[in-house]
């Protein structure tokens, strides 16, 4: 008998492993709304797959009357674009923020406690100052994401500025480095695999600011979409909408994981 | 020509001196070694050499001016660890001192003055036996062959003064033997200053052309932080007259030559 943490699972295994838990939900759920539909058939809280179906194609194939829009399409690319704007500007903010608080003392010295005081503000507090700052328009529900997630960046950038050991930073300015060349040619490419890093992290908060925005007021998004069929009860577009929705940000993630391996290979690589 | 004075240099950290009294004149191309019990100073004072950090009391002059205030291309280092860049691959590291001297804005380098670089930087890699390893990144190399890259990182920009911390101390005998050779041919060659701290006594009297040991002469059970070190003995090495005789007839073999073309 050996020790448990000393059985590693082969490749079959694994997969059959990592897929159970999946298999087993679903189940759990089917048979759950097969009971209920049993007792009755009108049943709006777990509906069968086939009305998932239906509800789907409705709202991926069929143009909306008030909207003319394909709704689940349109849901999409709107939530999409204010996420993927709000996460640019946070990345953006957070890579030429972070590196310059982080690099240049004086700097550090100036913005550090700030920028400690400033990410503890929560977010959601202040939307209602954003909305009566930036209106209801797409504005505020950008500058909410970034508002959300860019101190978490800053800082998570100024950390990784902070380890670079102080031995790499002498010998630059032995080889005749600038803080320019410092800059560009030390502190960036170390920081940018870990910018990425704390992008994908950010990535579960960047939904929250983005469904919590537009079930305030949109004219349209995921999180519009399932606040506003909540009144009727509809699990049929709520439960898909939230799987698309985690379907998405997993895509995102593993997307900028490969980024990642691709872009900076050495970043990978670890001393034995 | 490049000579180093410490003129009374201290050094101390908060209530802590770590080193006092030490007063040195090294002349032009000198090959200093220190020697000294672990934790004595001998990184602290070859941080000074190198302006990462300054004496607390004291002057260092470099060619009778005060040294600069921070570090320059003129000085060149290998530390004991931490000395690469991961982001480089071994070529990419020799290559990057070179390029940020000549191009400030892009630090790049092309067409053909890049590939004149390329060749220069492969030559100095073959000599310390890294050429096959050009392409890898520096977490795919053992420790002694990260600091060979280190070292030849630092060679190529040609410094008036080499400072090496330990940078042998993780290489087997027979490669610590053929780097010896190396960095004793390039000390000749270039004509620089070399200060190198070692922990090993044969190594030091082998290289160097002197040898300090750095130790504390006084200590105070009760308060040990109250007593620096300093430089407890100062030898003169025989290579330097090894290196002068050589040097003697090297010019009499070339006055024979000049001779025997003249008739
Ligand atoms: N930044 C610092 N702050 C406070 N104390 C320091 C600092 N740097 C070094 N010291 C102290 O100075 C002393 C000398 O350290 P140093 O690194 O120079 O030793 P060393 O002779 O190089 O030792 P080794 O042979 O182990 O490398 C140590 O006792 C260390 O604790
Ligand atoms: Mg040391």
């Amino acid at each position: 008998m050996r020790r448990i943490i000393n059985y590693a699972p082969g490749n079959g295994t694994r997969i059959v492993l990592g897929a159970l838990p999946f298999v087993v939900v679903l189940l759990v759920y089917l048979a759950g709304s097969n009971a209920r539909l049993a007792i009755d058939p009108a049943d709006k809280l777990m509906p069968a797959f086939a009305s998932f179906y239906a509800s789907i194609t409705r709202l991926a194939t069929t143009v909306d009357i008030a909207t003319k829009q394909y709704l689940l399409w349109w849901d999409t690319a709107l939530s999409l674009w204010r996420l993927v704007q709000g996460l640019g500007i946070s990345a953006l903010l957070g890579l030429v923020l972070g590196i310059l608080i982080g690099f240049i003392p004086h700097l550090r010295a100036m913005f550090e406690p700030f920028m400690a005081a400033f990410s503890l503000i929560p977010p959601l507090a202040v939307l209602p100052i954003l909305f009566i700052l930036f209106g209801l328009g797409e504005l505020s529900k950008i500058v909410l994401i970034v508002f959300g997630i860019a101190p978490f960046i800053i800082r998570d950038v100024m950390l990784r500025v902070a380890s670079i050991p102080r031995e790499q930073i002498i010998k630059a300015q032995t080889l005749g480095a600038s803080t320019w060349q410092m800059i560009t040619g030390v502190v960036l490419p170390q920081v940018l695999p870990r910018l990425i890093d704390s992008v994908r992290l950010s990535l579960g908060a960047a939904w929250l600011y983005v469904i919590a925005a537009e079930a305030i007021t949109a004219e349209g998004g995921l999180g519009y979409r399932i606040f506003l069929v909540r009144r009727y009860l509809a699990m049929d577009v709520i439960l898909p909408y939230v799987a698309w929705i985690t379907l998405l940000a997993f895509l995102m993630d593993w997307g900028l994981r490969r980024l990642n391996a691709a872009c900076f290979p050495w970043d990978r690589i670890r001393e034995g | 020509m490049t000579t180093i004075v410490l003129d009374d240099v201290w050094k101390e950290y908060d209530d802590r001196i770590v080193l006092e009294r030490v007063n040195l004149t090294l002349d032009d191309h000198e090959f200093l070694v220190i020697i000294g019990p672990s934790g004595v100073g001998k990184t602290t004072l070859l941080r000074m050499l190198l302006s990462q950090e300054r004496p607390t009391r004291g002057r260092i002059l470099i060619d009778g001016e005060p040294i600069a205030p921070e570090p320059t291309h003129d000085r060149g280092v290998v530390f004991q660890r931490y000395s690469v860049f991961p982001h480089l691959t071994v070529l990419g590291n020799v290559m990057r001192g070179p390029q940020w001297l000549a191009s400030p804005i892009l630090g790049r380098l092309f067409g053909a003055k890049r590939r004149a670089l390329e060749e220069q930087a492969m030559t100095l890699l073959t000599r310390v036996g890294l050429a096959e390893h050009a392409s890898k990144y520096p977490q795919q190399l053992s420790g002694g062959m990260q600091q060979r890259l280190a070292l030849a990182q630092a060679l190529i920009m040609k410094p008036k003064v080499l400072l090496l911390d330990e940078p042998f101390g993780a290489l087997d005998p027979g490669t610590r033997a053929s780097m010896h050779t190396l960095v004793r041919e390039l000390w000749e060659e270039n004509e620089m200053t070399i200060v190198m701290v070692t922990h090993d006594l044969s190594e030091a009297f082998l290289l160097g052309t002197r040898v300090i040991a750095v130790d504390r002469p006084r200590t105070d059970p009760q308060a040990p932080e109250r007593f620096g070190a300093t430089i407890s003995s100062d030898f003169e090495a025989k290579s330097r007259i090894v290196r002068q005789s050589r040097r003697f007839e090297a010019e009499r073999q070339n006055a024979r030559l000049q001779l025997i073309s003249a008739h």
